[in-house]
């Protein structure tokens, strides 16, 4: 399957991904060649093989509805790079 | 559109509805849900999306889905999986939000509606689990936003209806049924106001008769059930008029500006939604037997369109009264405590419908906030029946007991209410009042029966309301004989 650089780019923004030319072109030939390695899985029937939600052979793994402490704002707010008056604090989000 | 006919159009209309549930703890971790703390106090490395951790699922939240879900008559499929839905977004700290893509946790169920007196089914297309997000503060005028996590990871159900919906009427009634189902059942307190209940709508407009749907707009920021309704009135008209001079609809979100009784495009924020589901691979999948299904719905309380209809069997009340009363679980309550200890339904009713409600609506306040007791009222009634207060009085005296929680019994005694019921002293007041009106006694007596009214409201006054106004009548048709 062929990635092209139109893909890579619409794929490198939805991740804030900023890449340069070079970057773009290396990744569509990277990314092209995985796919290119995983369609050898379509070679395989598995008309009758449901699709796997979850590699771990576990279900129903539950906590009951139990309040524990939170962290201290502090704590909380340790790695924020800006805060103010107990917020994170960001760069502006338009929202009109 | 040629030859200057107008066309016919119908409106189609779908509602997502999200709404907080009532865990105490948090979908995926144990900090809390209460809503209100002071600013980041409700946080924890899962719910700030710390890296390394690992969400655990509550499991309080499935059960009050799944109670959800069957109060909503839906189908409750054995298997279900989380998925990761992908975006960047401030509020959302992990840059996704844990829900359900492909295998909700429910799917095909109803609400019914009562539209000009005819029963109609909304039909119910999923219901899902998934996290809250964070609240953004956006202060005027500044160049940054603040953000608070405390609500980040509050367990949600979004209830997705079909695009049944004909009008904006029906999607208030809609709401309001959906509302009135889920405090039944106590899985959320639904308070729009705190957030407990939030509401995207969609709307588009098709030619009668076209089995097409029309482009569709999304209506967002809506606040208030009323804003639901008003929001969805004029995007119809909105619609109508683009239409029929020949123009094209815009697929779109819009805002609803509130103050201005407008909508208003939103800048869109992302390039189509590409939020690029996958399977969540720290939560396992969840497997509902059976069993599971079975004893959550013995757990469910008698429901409103069921307590509704025996309410109109059982007590014989009228459809209208049965579906106030049981729109609010707080007060049908009330009203069956009531009606227990009382022998006339219609009478409680009488009373919970006008004087009751009025008094709510006017102080705003709620049934629980209610400060006397259901017996209190039924002693009320009994001192109409046995004739100590008139059911003027009563008004009286109801109002006192919401004002200060007391018993009728002491409120009738201090204010001096009880009802004057002595022939002699009302024939006294009677005589004296005949003399001071000789005009309408002369009307009376020419067969004005009117005037007749006008006498007992002079000797009611006379009294401060308190004369048994059926001992009056009697008593001035023999005098005036």
């Amino acid at each position: 399957m062929k990635i092209t650089i139109e893909t890579v780019e619409h794929v490198a923004n939805l991740a804030r991904l900023y890449l340069s030319e070079e970057e773009k072109a290396e990744m569509a030939n990277t990314l092209s060649s995985i796919l290119d390695y995983m369609d050898k899985l379509n070679e395989l029937d598995t008309t009758d093989v449901p699709p796997t939600a979850h590699i771990i052979p576990l279900k129903n793994v539950f906590r009951e509805d139990v309040v524990k402490e939170s962290l201290p704002r502090e704590e909380a707010l340790k790695n924020a790079p800006e805060k103010e008056r107990g917020f994170f604090k960001v760069p502006r989000i338009i929202e009109d | 559109m040629d030859g200057g006919v107008k066309m016919e159009f119908e409106t189609v209309i779908g509602l997502e509805v999200h709404v907080e549930l009532l865990t105490k703890s948090k979908v995926f971790c144990s900090c809390t849900t209460e809503f209100g703390g002071e600013v980041n106090t409700h946080c924890c490395p899962v719910c700030l999306g710390m890296p390394g951790v690992l969400p655990v699922l509550n499991k309080k939240a499935v059960e009050y889905a799944i109670k959800a879900a069957l109060a909503l008559n839906c189908e409750i499929p054995e298997f279900s999986k989380f998925d990761r839905k992908n975006y960047f977004y401030p509020d959302l700290p992990k840059a996704y939000q844990i829900s359900q893509y492909d295998l909700p946790l429910a799917r095909k169920g109803y609400i019914e509606i009562e539209v000009g007196g005819k029963t109609k089914r909304i039909g119910i297309n999923r219901i899902h689990l998934e996290e809250d997000a964070g609240k953004l503060i956006h202060e005027e005028g500044k160049s940054y936003s603040l953000v608070d996590l405390n609500r980040t990871g509050v367990p949600l159900i979004e209830i997705v209806s079909e695009p049944d919906i004909r009008t904006p009427e029906e999607a208030w009634l809609y709401l309001n049924k959906l509302k009135t189902i889920l405090q039944y059942i106590e899985v959320s307190d639904c308070k729009m106001e705190e957030g407990s209940l939030r509401c995207d709508t969609n709307i588009s407009l098709r030619p009668k008769g076209s089995d097409k749907f029309g482009t569709k707009v999304e209506l967002k920021n809506l606040g208030s059930f009323r804003a639901v309704r008003r929001s969805l009135e004029y995007e119809e008209k909105r619609q109508r008029e683009i239409l029929e001079s020949g123009g094209a609809i815009v697929q779109e979100t819009r805002r609803w500006d509130e103050a201005r009784g407008i909508t208003i495009p939103l800048r869109s924020k992302e390039e189509a939604h590409d939020y690029r589901y996958f399977p969540d691979p720290d939560l396992v999948p969840i497997v509902i037997d059976r069993e599971w299904v079975e004893k959550l719905k013995s757990e469910l309380p008698e429901l409103p369109d069921v307590r509704k209809k025996r309410y109109m069997e059982e007590y014989g009340l009228p459809a209208y009264d049965a579906e106030v009363i049981t729109a609010s679980k707080a007060l049908a309550n009330f009203f069956e405590e009531c009606v227990s200890q009382y022998h006339d339904p219609k009478t409680v009713s009488n009373w919970v419908m006008s004087e009751m409600l009025g008094i709510l609506n006017e102080t705003g306040r709620e049934v629980d906030e209610i400060p006397f007791k259901p017996e209190q009222l039924v002693k009320m009634l009994k001192m109409i029946d046995n004739g100590t207060i008139s059911g003027k009085i009563a008004k009286e005296v109801f109002r006192e007991m919401f004002d200060t929680g007391r018993d009728p019994e002491v409120i009738v005694k201090e204010k001096g209410l009880i009802q004057i019921s002595d022939e002699a002293e009302l024939e006294k007041i009677a005589r004296k009042v005949i003399e001071e009106n000789p005009k309408s006694v002369e009307d009376y007596k020419k067969g004005k029966e009117k005037a007749l009214g006008f006498l007992v409201g002079q000797i009611m006054k006379e009294t401060r309301g308190k004369a048994n106004p059926q001992l009056v009548n009697k008593i001035l048709k023999e005098l005036l004989s």
